[in-house]
Parts: C-alpha cells; structure tokens; sequence
C-alpha cells in the first residue's frame, strides 16, 4: 500500500476458522542438478550444453529485469540462501505451517518444458518436473499437490505424459502456459482438453509462457509494470479464444483455471463479449449461446494479484458479478507480489461461508482435496 | 461539388432541433475513402504516377479490421444504397438532424495506416486529409475532423500536423491502437509534442495495422475474437502512455480513445495502482497513481457502451469510473451498437449525460471552442 501507517495486524484464517487451500506456490531447484536424476542422460548433456531454446534474447534472465532477485519476496529466502521455493523444509515453516495452509498447489514455472521449440527436450524436461515435484515436495509433505506439465506444441507427447501421470492422484490439474504459438482455443490444442477431461483434471494455466508473440498488439512495453500487467490481456485474449473457438461445445466437461491474472476484470470482458455476439453470430454458428455462460460455467479463477479498488464495496460487486463459486484463493508464494491470506479479501465483505468457500471449498471441490 | 443548403444558416437552424437540440458533440464519426481514384487529385505527381502506373487504385486500401458488410460495420438503416458505408454525406446528415448534433467529429479509418512504405503512407494519408477538408468539412458546418497520422514515421507525422494545424475543423489527430509499438514510446514523442503545441489531443481509435498478432496469445481466428480483444489493447496504450512518462512530459496533452468500450476502465485502473505501487521504482518519473493520472488526461468515446444498460452494471461501472469528466458521447456512425436514436443511455443522471454530451466534449477539444474561420482550403 502506498501508505505511510502500518496495516493493523489481522488475524491469520486459521485464528478465523478458516482452513487455506493455496492455489499458486512455486516450487524451485536449488541448482539443476537436482532434474537430473529423472532424465535420461542425453537430456542432460542437451541441457549442459545447449540449455533452453526459447522464443526470447535472454538465455538465462528474462528481458523485463524484476523488481527484487528472484521475483521473490524479500524474507523468504531460506536460510541457506538459496533460491526462494527451492528448501521444503524452509517453505513448509515459512509458508504452510505459518498461513495455516491444508493443502497447497505447486506452479513449477522454471525449468519448463512446457514452451521448449525443441520438442523432444520439452518432453525430457516436463516429464523431470514432473517427477521432481512429487520426489522433492509431496513426499516431503502431503499437504502439498502438484500439477502435470507437458509439452503444449507436441500434443501426443502431452497427452502421453497427462495419461502417465494422472494414475497418480497427488497431481491435480494439467499445468501449461497461456503464451502459446496459437491461441489455446485452437484445435491443435484440443487433444490436451480431451486427455485433460478422459482423466477428470482440470487444466491450470499460469500467466507466462513464450509462445513468440510480444505482450502487446504493439510489441513490447518497455519496463515491468507493462509486462506484470500484460497478463491480464493475456488470460482476457484466453477466454475469447476458448469460448468464441467453441473449445467448451466441444468439451462439456472440461474446467479451466486461470491462475495470477486477477479477476476483477473478467465482468467487463462478458458483457463485451455477450453485447457484439449479437453482431457476429453469423460468422460463430458453432456457439450455442451467450459466449458468458461458457466462462461463468468452465472458467475460475484463482484470487492473486487481487485487484485493490478505490472504494468500500467494489469488490464485493465485483465478486458478486464473478461469482463466489468460481474464486479459488492463491497466495503466489514465495514471489514478492504475495496475496496475504489475512489480508487479501477483507475488504470484500464476504460472509463466513462465502470467505470459506474461496479460502478453500471451491479448491477442495474442483481438484478433488479430502 | 457543393451541396445547397448544407452550409451557414440552414445548418445552425437544424441544430437546434433533433434530440438534443444542438447541444451535442459526436465524437466520434466514421466516414470512408470511396475508391481510391478520389484521392488522386490531391496526390503529387510521382504518387499520381504511381497509381496509374503501378494500378494501385484497382484496389481500394481498406482495413481488414472493418469488413465492409460485416453487421457490426453498418447499422441497416445507415447503410448506403450504394458504396461502403460512410462514403455517403447525405446519410451522415440525417444522422446529424436526428441526433441535433453541434459538431462531429469524422475518423476517416484508411488503409494508408498500414503501409510499410512511410512516404507513400505520408503521401496518402495527406490525400485523405485533404479530401476530408474538401468533401466533407467544406460541406457541413458542423463537421470536424482528426487529421489522419502517417504513423509509420513520427517526422511524417509533424509535418502533417504542422501542414493541418491552420485550419481549425482538424481537432485532434488520429492513430489506430495497435501498430509497430507501443504508444508511450520516446519515439513517438515529436508527435506528442506537436499535437501539445496546437492543441490537439491524441485521438486513439479501435484498430491494428497486424504488425503483431493483436494479443499476446496470439493470431485469432475470427473477426468476433479481434474486435473484443481490442478493449486489451487499450488496457497496453493506456499503461504504456503512464509508465514511459508521456504525461508528465507534455502536461498540457490529452488522450481520448474511440471505440474502445470503458467497462474495462475499473479493474484496469484498480490493477494499475496496484502494480504500481509494488514496482513504481522503476519508473520513477510516475509520480502519481496511475487512476489519477488517466482520470485528468484520457477520455473515451460511449459508444460502444459494453456494459449491460439495465440491472445497474452500467451504473456501477460508471461509479467506479470514478470521474463524471472522462467519457465523451459518441456514436460511432456508422458502426452498429444501438438501434434508433438509444446512443445515449437514459439510466444515466441528468447531470452527467449533459457532460458527456457537450461539457466534457468541449474541454476536451479546445478547437470546438474557438469558432472556425469559414473557409479554409488547404
């Protein structure tokens, strides 16, 4: 807050009764070496000497430097010093034990392979990170889960990997990024829905992604601010693309979360939607009604950065015109952008049931948490 | 060619009847290049040359953001018997006696926006300017215009500016959302500048010329996905404009974006401050909240309204505006958002339709408040 006063201190949710499902945590290596013991040694000379063959100039940092090391939040670095995420025991004192979370959600964004051009080298690496989550944070703790990520440009090695893996129950969603070659409402994507749907997980999407496209229709912003906030255009050009392509006629089962693109945006961008419908029906015969009820029914979205409006009672109408049923709390944890469970929906003037709901019901219904 | 009856006198005396009675400013009019051969007289010897030689007027430079007979492009009703919409005065000026429009202001939307070569782009869109002033400013007193920017170069731009900035029925300039950068980039700052020193705001209009897909996921595949997608667009010039500095440089300048909707103005601006307030560091020259900054310097046109006229979701999203002084009326003839004379919606106080109708129009272009000198040919 741009405020000189300190916040008064709030009580913690589980001070309130309230239990915590945290929906974006980011896990991390220590050093990559960590990967290797789940990939074949060819992947791991192809990683030692040719690294990651992305569409972006900077090989090992990305090109709009962060505001703090590691985008992480200042205190939680482990005591080590090593990367923020990368110590269990660290994140499950600092973070879980701390905020009272029962369950958390691994977003493992680093070391993706998810947007490798190398296709082979993106299967190798999702499927290391695959098993490196469940090795290095389920079995340490079992209030941790994970999600399956897979390689969005070869669709049979994704479906594959989803197949491989969603026997095993502590992963619960198919994780890709929303920066693809193509829109993600594109029918190359499509096996990935129908394997996401055959195994009963939702598909998470994580603002990033290196699809080749610049964050704007204008190229590039220039600085941070611009690409933080860019995001949230992303995961608005994703609902259009998933709703107008019909993806949801198509799959009637299919449940997509958007995760660190806020919310608060998303009543607009129906009424947007739903209003010039009337004037292009001709052109998406496919859609059998209001593009808004495919993403009320399909599309949640997980809270942080929540949007911080102006006024007392904004967001209680804008979570009114959301939905309470379709917010799943995150913290974003260990990243310096942190939504702080005692803080982040005070405002909103939520009921008990209502705060619990999106603190965690709705996270322990879609991803099957008991 | 000049039509009787639609100049001095007569004009006043039909603005004072129609729906609002003269007290309104359209900012926002489309009118379209018929064919291209109209703009060959007003082309120098090498273009003129050009387009015989060359047959560039085989082809009119139409954009493919606005298919000619898509719905959205013309309303029934102000559809042209012949010719795309917009190319047709007299339609226009039904419109004008129906609303009792004071001044509208015309965007000539035109392919020369989009060309790679930024002579030629200088070239035509210079052509067009001078048509407008020619076909359509010189035959309807209550017609102004935007003076169409061969964005592809800002030195093009300024002596454009330069070249328009006499006659005062040009009242801002016009540029489309989406081109080779971002808005608030130093390079396009002679623009800035410039449009600063004559008072003319920078008037954004809805639309791309495709030197990148229109959203960060990617290449659509339907006209429906990049018309909504343009409101995301906006959501980047507008952070751009803030965070490169653009309005702390030129503290006298105004944006107005047209056609770009405004429900999306709250949660963009609440998103902004917030960011803002985690990384302001890095721009240091931002000294405000961004909300604060967008409300004294950025207007939008109303139409299209995109939020639910009944139910109070327009009410709320307007609250949540936070300013009575941003929203500008507007039409969008002759694009299709409304039926009959609903352009501006009576859910809405007294109060504030008389500013978005006349008071925010009018502090917003200072050219609508000096009387034009009656006539200026170029």
């Amino acid at each position: 807050m741009n405020v000189n006063v300190p916040l008064p201190r709030q009580q913690t949710p589980k001070e309130q009764g309230l239990s915590v499902v945290d929906c974006d945590i980011h896990p991390a290596v220590k050093s990559v070496d960590e990967l290797f013991p789940f990939m074949a040694k060819r992947w791991q000379d192809h990683l030692k000497t040719f690294g990651s063959h992305i569409r972006q100039g900077l090989a090992d940092a990305l090109a709009h430097p962060r505001m703090t090391p590691d985008v992480a939040r200042v205190d939680a670095w482990p005591d080590d010093g090593s990367t923020p995420g990368s110590d269990p025991e660290f994140m499950r004192r600092h973070h879980l034990d701390a905020n009272g979370v029962e369950y958390g959600i691994l977003i493992p964004l680093g070391r993706s392979g998810s947007h490798q051009r190398n296709l082979d080298y993106g299967a190798a690496l999702c499927s290391a990170v695959n098993d490196w989550q469940i090795s290095k944070y389920c079995e340490f703790d079992n209030r941790i889960r994970a999600s399956i990520t897979a390689t969005q440009e070869d669709t049979a090695a994704a479906v594959k990997e989803i197949n491989k893996r969603a026997k095993d129950k502590r992963f619960v969603q198919v994780l890709l990024p929303p920066r693809a070659v193509e829109p993600l409402g594109k029918r190359r994507y499509w096996p990935i829905y129908e394997a996401a749907v055959a195994n009963k997980l939702p598909i998470g999407l994580h603002l990033g992604g290196m699809g080749g496209h610049p964050s704007t229709g204008s190229g590039m912003g220039s600085y941070y601010i611009e690409e933080h906030t860019s995001n949230v255009q992303t995961m608005q050009g994703l609902i259009i693309s998933l709703v107008i392509e019909g993806v949801f006629e198509a799959f009637p089962d299919l449940q997509i979360v958007l995760i660190e693109g806020g919310f608060a945006w998303e009543p607009a961008l129906n009424w947007r939607l739903d209003k010039h419908w009337k004037n292009f029906k001709a052109e998406v015969p496919h859609l059998k009604r209001a593009p808004s009820e495919y993403s009320k029914q399909h599309i949640r979205f997980t809270t942080q950065p929540i949007e911080e409006p102006e006024r007392q009672g904004d967001l209680r109408q804008i979570i009114d015109w959301v939905g309470v049923d379709r917010l799943m709390f995150s913290t974003d944890y260990p990243h310096w952008d942190f939504d702080d469970p005692r803080y982040a929906l005070n405002s909103a003037g939520l009921s008990v049931a209502e705060k619990q709901k999106i603190m965690s019901g709705n996270a322990k219904a879609l991803y099957g948490l008991q | 060619m000049s039509r009787e009856g639609a100049t001095g006198t007569d004009t006043r005396a039909k603005s004072s009847a129609g729906l609002f009675r003269g007290e309104a400013i359209d900012c926002d009019v489309h009118v379209a290049v018929p064919a291209m051969k109209v703009l060959v007289p007003y082309l120098d010897d090498y273009w003129r040359e050009a387009v015989t030689v060359r047959g560039l007027d085989r082809h009119n430079m139409n954009l493919t953001g606005q298919p000619a007979n898509a719905p959205i492009n013309a309303r029934p009703d102000w559809r042209p018997k012949q010719g795309n919409p917009g190319t047709d005065l007299p339609t226009l000026q039904n419109q004008l006696d129906a609303f009792g429009t004071k001044f509208a202001i015309l965007n000539c939307m035109y392919g020369a926006q989009a060309l790679h070569h930024e002579d030629m782009a200088a070239a035509f869109c210079g052509a067009v300017n001078d048509w407008l002033a020619r076909e359509w400013l010189d035959k309807d007193a209550r017609l102004r215009a935007s003076i169409v920017l061969p964005i592809q170069n800002p030195q093009n731009c300024v002596k454009e500016i330069e070249k328009r900035a006499g006659d005062k029925r040009f009242v801002q300039v016009l540029i489309p959302a989406m081109g080779e950068m971002t808005l608030g980039r130093r390079y396009y700052w002679p623009i800035y500048e410039a449009c600063e020193k004559h008072g003319l705001p920078v008037g954004v209009h809805a639309g791309s010329t495709y030197r990148f897909a229109p959203a960060s996921v990617g290449w659509f595949s339907y006209a429906f996905e990049d018309y909504v997608s343009q409101a995301g667009a906006f959501e980047n010039q507008l952070l751009s404009l803030v965070a490169e500095g653009v309005f702390a440089k030129f503290p006298a300048l105004k944006v107005v974006f047209m056609e770009s909707g405004f429900a999306w103005l709250p949660p963009f601006l609440w998103r902004a401050n917030k960011t803002w307030r985690g990384v302001r560091a890095e721009t240091p020259w931002v000294k405000q909240e961004p909300a604060v900054i967008i409300r004294e310097r950025v207007r939008v046109t109303l139409q299209p309204v995109d939020a639910p006229i009944d139910g109070g979701a327009l009410e709320r999203t307007i609250e949540q505006i936070g300013s009575d002084d941003m929203l500008l009326f507007s039409t969008d003839f002759p694009h299709w958002h409304f039926d009959g004379l609903d352009a501006l919606p009576d859910t809405l106080s007294p109060a504030l339709r008389k500013k978005i109708l006349l008071d925010n129009p009018l502090a917003t272009y200072s050219r609508l408040r000096e009387s034009a000198p009656k006539e200026i040919r170029p």
